[in-house]
């Protein structure tokens, strides 16, 4: 599966969306799925909470084991993914339309220090051998 | 370098996800293991069990070293091709491992030993041979493979697929077999579903396998394996028990025969020692999901106690958590427990297991 290039990665597997509104969306990659398998569990963080980057903020369980969600940048939780706490698996079917979080940027300059497209290829590549 | 069973080809034939299991390269999942799950309870999976060890043992009164090698009495083995489970002990009365006996004659006994302790198992074996029994022959047979069908429908797709083995198998009771041509098929398995364990020879395996998938059923890896012998509370070696854990502290008291009096490797350990643990089933209230090693905590009247999850995970047909724990013998059914997970207390229910049989809920 390609890895869409109008995205940015964090070395940690979350994939981060800048929005026209100024906030940003954030998920975990195909690739992080892949390597956990079925998804059984997602625990999200509250709404208005203040994240530091790199900050555990979620919690996504498989059948295989729990994976943490750290925040890929510092800001504040404005929208939750809801739905998706009763219906995990969507993340299987589709990683990067199965969303996590919404953040308010408190430092948007740090959206341009996380990977690109081509840089998580090679990080994914790189851990596959 | 890890080892591989007879049908690793096809394995990565079929896209398996193969993952290291104890030093063999063995199929994780092949897409989704929680499809794979349900496809078991609701129609028919195929599991490589090759990895298991068959061990036979031949010879003048085989009968007479298994009643002493092994905690289950195998005077229950009257009838040709009967299966009988049992743990084989430490003379401390710790679990070597769990395993499957089957009677064929009263020269001829085969043993089913797990993968882990396969090497161990047959050192121990061989060394009690010696003691008990030097006349006896114990051979090994990696000359087989092995094939879990389970299922309701696993065994008329195996009839499909071996000529004649319908009219030799059709009337087998659970824990019976019967041997058809180059097949040994056995009604047993691990997974709560009905089912064959069937062993052949290792360079047929492959073909079997197919003609199997031909016939409509899926193969399935180690990852559905486990959730669905959780859910068909079923002993784990390694993880529920090892030789550290007596039976009695494990669930399976139901194995062990304290009452006749025969002697067996382990037995004076048993009958001396005072069982302050259990093994319980637990489903969790909260959200979330538990795993092994997870502390259960809680009070019964006013004592505090502790106690550890053995085996833990999401169980696919209830849709929630499930797990088997060792606590205190105090604490019954119907009480709840809290159990510690990253950093929250989670409620769980004490619930007498299986989980699941035969497609349905039992708690």
């Amino acid at each position: 599966m390609s890895i869409p290039s109008n995205l940015k990665y964090s070395k940690s597997h979350e994939w981060v969306k800048s929005e026209a509104d100024g906030t940003v969306t954030v998920g975990i990659t195909h690739h992080a799925q892949e390597l956990l398998g079925d998804m059984v569990f997602i625990e999200l963080p509250d709404v208005g909470r203040q994240l530091k980057q790199k900050e555990e903020c979620a919690v996504a369980e498989s059948v295989k084991a729990a994976a943490d969600v750290y925040s890929p940048i510092s800001g504040e939780v404005t929208a939750v993914n809801s739905p998706l706490v009763d219906e995990p698996g969507k993340i299987n079917e589709d990683a990067y339309s199965a969303w996590l979080f919404k953040l308010k940027p408190s430092n948007p300059a740090e959206i341009d220090g996380l990977l690109d497209a081509a840089a998580y290829n090679e990080l994914v590549e790189s851990e596959d051998h | 370098m890890l080892k591989m069973t007879p049908l690793n080809q096809a394995h990565r034939d079929m896209n398996a996800k193969m993952v290291d299991f104890g030093g063999w390269d063995m199929p994780l999942h092949y897409g989704s293991q929680l499809d794979e799950h349900h496809k078991v309870r609701q129609d028919a999976g195929m599991f490589d069990v090759s990895h298991m060890l068959p061990v036979d043992v031949k010879g003048d009164n085989v009968r007479g070293f298994l009643r002493q090698l092994v905690a289950n009495n195998v005077d229950k083995l009257t009838v040709s091709g009967k299966a009988l489970y049992s743990c084989m002990l430490t003379p401390q009365g710790g679990i070597i491992d769990d395993l499957i006996i089957y009677f064929l004659s009263e020269d001829w006994f085969r043993i089913v030993v797990n993968a882990g302790t396969a090497d161990k198992d047959l050192a121990w074996m061989l060394k009690q041979r010696d003691a008990l029994a030097p006349k006896l022959e114990i051979t090994p047979r990696r000359d087989l493979a092995m094939v879990a069908v389970q299922g309701p429908n696993a065994r008329a797709k195996v009839w499909q697929v071996i000529p004649g083995s319908q009219a030799a198998t059709e009337e087998l009771k659970p824990f019976q077999s019967a041997i058809v041509g180059h097949y040994f098929i056995a009604r047993t398995g691990y997974t709560g579903e009905d089912g064959f364990e069937i062993m052949l020879p290792a360079d047929e395996a492959a073909s079997f396998w197919k003609a199997l998938h031909a016939a409509g059923v899926a193969p399935a890896g180690l990852g559905a394996r486990d959730t669905l012998r959780l859910e068909a509370g079923m002993n784990l070696y390694g993880q529920d028990m090892d030789e550290t854990k007596n039976p009695l502290e494990s669930g399976l008291a139901w194995t062990v025969d304290l009452k006749s009096e025969r002697d067996f490797i382990g037995k004076q350990a048993l009958l001396d020692t005072k069982v302050a643990q259990q093994l319980i089933g637990l489903v969790l209230v909260d959200r979330g999901v538990l795993r092994g090693h997870q502390e259960v905590i809680g009070e019964k009247a006013g004592v505090e106690y502790k106690g550890e999850i053995t085996s833990g995970g999401f169980s696919p047909t209830m849709n929630q958590s499930i797990a088997l724990a060792r606590i205190p013998v105090q604490i019954e059914i119907g009480d709840e427990v809290n159990v510690v997970v990253r950093d929250k207390k989670l409620r769980a229910k004490v619930v007498k297991y299986p989980f699941v049989r035969n497609g349905k809920v039992l708690v």
